[in-house]
C-alpha cells in the first residue's frame, strides 16, 4: 500500500509545516519561507513553444536578479494547461490552494485565461498575464491583482488604420476568423481606419480555425478594394499568406495585417509574404541596444531566438522584481505591491512601457515590413498607445 | 454576384469538394469494409504534410518525395493494422473510437518530437507554379487545378478497382458477409491489411499533394477529420460513390454558404448533414 503511506507522509509534512508557521511570527515566515510562483502555461498542444519562450523570458528576468525576488527564494510550481478552457478554472485553483502559489504567470489561450480570471477575482492571488489579450481581463473584468504585460486584442490593429490611410488605401476589406480575439482584433481596426478617415467597404470572416480561403479570395478580387487588412495566426497565417499570393492578389491588392500574421510562420510562407505590412508592439530586428542585448543573452541562456512571446514572459518578470522590490518580498503587502506595479515603467526589449489604469501595457506599436523572411522596423505607427480599458472598474 | 464571378466560386466549390473526397475515400474505405471507426484518419493526412516537407527538403524535389512517402506510408499501414487494427475489428466501436483516439494523442506527440512545433512550408514544384488569369485581378493557381485532376483520378481509379477488378470483388464480398467468403477461399486477413493499408496510403497521400496550399503545421489533421466524418456521414457510410456526391455537396455549401450568408457559414454543412439524415438516416447512398 504504497499509495497510502505516501499520504500520510505527505499530510504528516503538512501537518508539521503548518504548525511550525504557526509558532513563528508572521512577517519571520514571509522573509524565511521561498517566494512561491506559479507558471500556467501551455506545455503541449499547438501553443507549447509559446509557453516555453514565455517561461524561458520569465526566468531570464528573474535570473538577472540572481534568481531572487525581494531578497527571497523562489519555489516553481508548473501546471500544463494544454490551452484547454474547460480545465482553466480547475488549474488555476490548483496553483491557488493546493500549492499555496504567491503569484500565477499565465497564459496564451484567452479561453484559459478567462479561468485564471475568475480565480484571481475570487481569491485576490497576483495574476501577470504574458500573452492573452482577451479585452475582458483589463476591461470589464479588471482586477487590481491583475496586470497584463503583453497587449489588448484591439492594440495591434488599432494603430493599423492609420498607416494604410497614410498610404493612400482609403477602401479597406476586412478579413478575419469569427472568435472573440477575432473579433476584438477587428474592433481596433475599425476603430483606427475610420478615424483615420478610411472606410471598411466589406467584412469578410470563416469559421475557426478553418483555413479554406478560396472563396473569399475571390470575393476580395471582386470587390476590389484598395487594400486588406486582416488577423489570421499560426498555420493558417502561413496557409492565408500563400493562399493570397497564389491567387495573384499580392501584387494587386495590398495586404495588411495585425503583426501576429507574420510572427514565426515567415520561413513556412516564403516569398508570398514579401512586403507584407503588419503593425504590433515588438519585432524580432527592433534596432536598439536594448533588444540587441536582450536577444544576445536570451540567446546564449537557452539556444533559442527570442521571440515577441519571450519578450511578454521578459517584460512579466521584470514587473514582478519591480513590484517584490518594493515590498522587499513580502508579496502579501498587497496594497504596497499593486501600487508600484501600477505605477512602474518597463524597461523592455521592445521598448519603455507603462500600465494603464486598468493594467495592461501603454507602448509603442511599430509598422513592420516583411523583407527576407524578417519583420524590418520600417517606423512607429503609434505612440505610447493604451487600450481603452472600457467597463474597468478596480474594486 | 455577376455571372464570371458565380463560375468562378463554382469551380472554388468542385476544387474544395474533390479534395475532401480525396480526404474521406479512405476513412470511408475503412470504415465500411471493416467496420472500424477511424478518428487517427487526420492524424494520417497530418503525418502526410509533414512526410512531404521533410523528404522534399531532403530530395530537393515534390514528385520523388510523393513517391517514397506513399510506399513508407502503405508500409507504415501494414505495420499498424498488423500491430493493432487487426485486433479491434470484432471488438464494439467504443473500443476502435478509445484506440484511434489514443493515437491521435501518440501521434501528435511523435510528430512534435520527431519534427518539432513549427510552421512549415513546402515548394511547389516549378512546372505547377504558375497561375492561370481568371479576372484583371484574380488568377488560379495551376497547382490547385492539379490537385483537383488528381483527385478525379483517384476516384475514377477507385470506383475501378472496388467494382471491376477480382480485388475489389473479394474486397465487397468481405464487406458483405465475412464468414461466407472465408470459407468460399476468400484470405480476408489479406484484404483487411490491404485496405487499410490502401486507406491509410490515401490519407497520407492527400496531405502530401495538399501540403504546398495547405502548409504544414500541428494539429493540421484534426481539423479536417471532422470534415470527413460529415462527408461520410452524408454519403452514405462506406460507400466511395457517396462520398464523392457528399464531398462535392459540402464544397458546394462551405463556398457559397460563406459568400452569400457569412454569418451562418460554420452552421451550413451540419445543417446539411442533420437535412440529409432527415431524409435518408443511413446518407445518399447505401454501401
Amino acid at each position: 500500500m504504497t499509495s497510502r503511506r505516501l499520504v500520510l507522509t505527505r499530510s504528516a509534512a503538512i501537518v508539521g509545516a503548518a504548525s511550525t508557521g504557526l509558532l513563528l511570527p508572521e512577517i519571520v515566515r514571509a522573509q524565511a519561507a521561498r517566494v512561491r510562483v506559479g507558471l500556467m502555461l501551455p506545455y503541449t498542444g499547438t501553443f507549447a513553444q509559446l509557453g516555453v519562450a514565455i517561461e524561458n523570458g520569465f526566468r531570464m528576468a528573474i535570473n538577472e536578479q540572481g534568481g531572487k525576488l525581494g531578497g527571497r527564494e523562489i519555489e516553481y510550481f508548473k501546471v500544463d494547461d494544454e490551452s484547454d478552457p474547460s480545465k482553466g478554472i480547475e488549474n488555476a485553483n490548483k496553483l491557488v490552494l493546493r500549492d499555496k502559489v504567491d503569484v500565477i504567470v499565465g497564459t496564451v489561450h484567452s479561453g484559459v485565461q478567462m479561468g485564471i480570471q475568475k480565480v484571481a477575482r475570487d481569491t485576490g492571488v497576483l495574476s501577470l498575464i504574458p500573452n492573452a489579450g482577451v479585452h475582458a481581463a483589463t476591461r470589464s473584468l479588471c482586477a487590481p491583482n491583475v496586470f497584463r504585460t503583453s497587449f489588448s486584442n484591439s492594440q495591434p490593429t488599432r494603430a493599423l488604420g492609420k498607416v494604410m490611410v497614410d498610404k493612400g488605401h482609403k477602401k479597406a476589406v476586412w478579413i478575419t476568423w469569427k472568435y472573440a480575439a477575432g473579433d476584438e482584433a477587428f474592433e481596433g481596426f475599425k476603430e483606427g481606419y475610420t478615424a483615420a478617415g478610411g472606410s471598411i467597404v466589406k467584412e469578410l470572416g470563416l469559421p475557426f480555425p478553418q483555413v479554406e480561403f478560396q472563396a473569399l479570395l475571390t470575393e476580395i478580387a471582386a470587390l476590389k478594394p484598395d487594400a486588406v487588412a486582416c488577423f489570421f495566426a499560426g498555420g493558417g497565417a502561413a496557409k492565408f499568406i500563400r493562399d493570397y499570393a497564389a491567387a495573384g492578389l499580392k501584387d494587386k491588392i495590398p495586404l495588411y495585417g495585425s503583426g501576429f500574421l507574420t510572427e514565426g510562420v515567415l520561413d513556412a510562407a516564403g516569398p508570398a509574404a514579401d512586403g507584407i505590412i503588419t503593425t504590433m508592439h515588438y519585432s524580432d530586428s527592433l534596432d536598439t541596444p536594448r533588444n540587441k542585448n536582450f536577444r544576445l543573452e536570451y540567446a546564449k541562456a537557452f539556444r533559442s531566438q527570442p521571440d515577441v512571446y519571450a519578450v511578454q514572459g521578459y517584460d512579466s518578470g521584470l514587473l514582478l522584481v519591480k513590484g517584490a522590490n518594493a515590498v522587499r518580498g513580502d508579496l502579501a503587502n498587497k496594497a504596497t505591491l499593486h501600487k508600484s506595479m501600477q505605477g512602474a515603467v518597463i524597461d523592455s526589449p521592445r521598448g519603455k512601457w507603462t500600465m494603464s489604469p486598468s493594467h495592461n501595457p501603454i507602448q509603442d506599436i511599430y509598422v513592420r515590413r516583411v523583407e527576407n523572411k524578417e519583420n524590418k522596423v520600417i517606423g512607429v505607427a503609434a505612440k505610447a498607445l493604451a487600450d481603452s480599458g472600457a467597463g474597468c472598474k478596480m474594486a | 454576384m455577376d455571372f464570371p464571378q458565380f463560375l468562378i466560386q463554382l469551380l472554388n466549390s468542385v476544387q474544395y469538394g474533390l479534395l475532401l473526397f480525396m480526404l474521406a475515400a479512405g476513412l470511408t474505405l475503412i470504415f465500411g469494409i471493416m467496420g472500424v471507426v477511424n478518428l487517427a484518419h487526420g492524424s494520417f493526412y497530418m503525418l502526410g504534410a509533414y512526410l512531404a516537407w521533410s523528404l522534399s527538403t531532403a530530395f530537393g524535389s515534390l514528385t520523388l518525395a510523393i513517391l517514397v512517402g506513399a510506399a513508407l506510408a502503405v508500409a507504415f499501414g501494414l505495420a499498424l493494422e498488423w500491430l493493432l487494427f487487426r485486433h479491434f475489428y470484432k471488438r464494439s466501436h467504443l473500443d476502435q473510437v478509445l484506440l484511434t483516439f489514443g493515437l491521435i494523442y501518440i501521434f501528435e506527440e511523435l510528430r512534435s518530437i520527431i519534427w518539432g512545433d513549427d510552421v512549415h512550408g513546402v515548394t511547389i514544384p516549378a512546372l505547377l507554379s504558375a497561375s492561370i488569369p481568371l479576372t484583371e485581378n484574380l488568377s488560379y493557381p495551376v497547382y490547385r487545378l492539379f490537385m483537383s485532376g488528381v483527385c478525379i483520378a483517384l476516384a475514377v481509379g477507385l470506383y475501378l478497382l472496388i467494382s471491376k477488378t477480382r480485388l475489389g470483388m473479394k474486397i465487397r464480398a468481405g464487406a458483405f458477409n465475412r464468414d461466407m467468403a472465408e470459407s468460399l477461399g476468400v484470405n480476408i486477413k489479406l484484404i483487411h491489411a490491404t485496405v487499410f493499408a490502401l486507406g491509410v496510403g490515401l490519407a497520407t497521400v492527400a496531405g502530401m499533394i495538399a501540403s504546398p496550399v495547405a502548409s504544414v503545421y500541428p494539429n493540421m489533421g484534426s481539423q479536417v477529420l471532422i470534415m470527413c466524418f460529415v462527408v461520410v456521414v452524408i454519403g452514405g457510410i462506406g460507400s466511395v460513390r457517396g462520398a464523392l456526391i457528399a464531398a462535392l455537396l459540402v464544397g458546394l455549401v462551405d463556398t457559397f454558404g460563406k459568400v452569400l450568408l457569412p454569418s451562418m457559414a460554420g452552421m451550413l454543412v451540419y445543417m446539411l448533414m442533420a437535412a440529409v439524415l432527415l431524409w435518408k438516416p443511413e446518407g445518399l447512398f447505401k454501401a
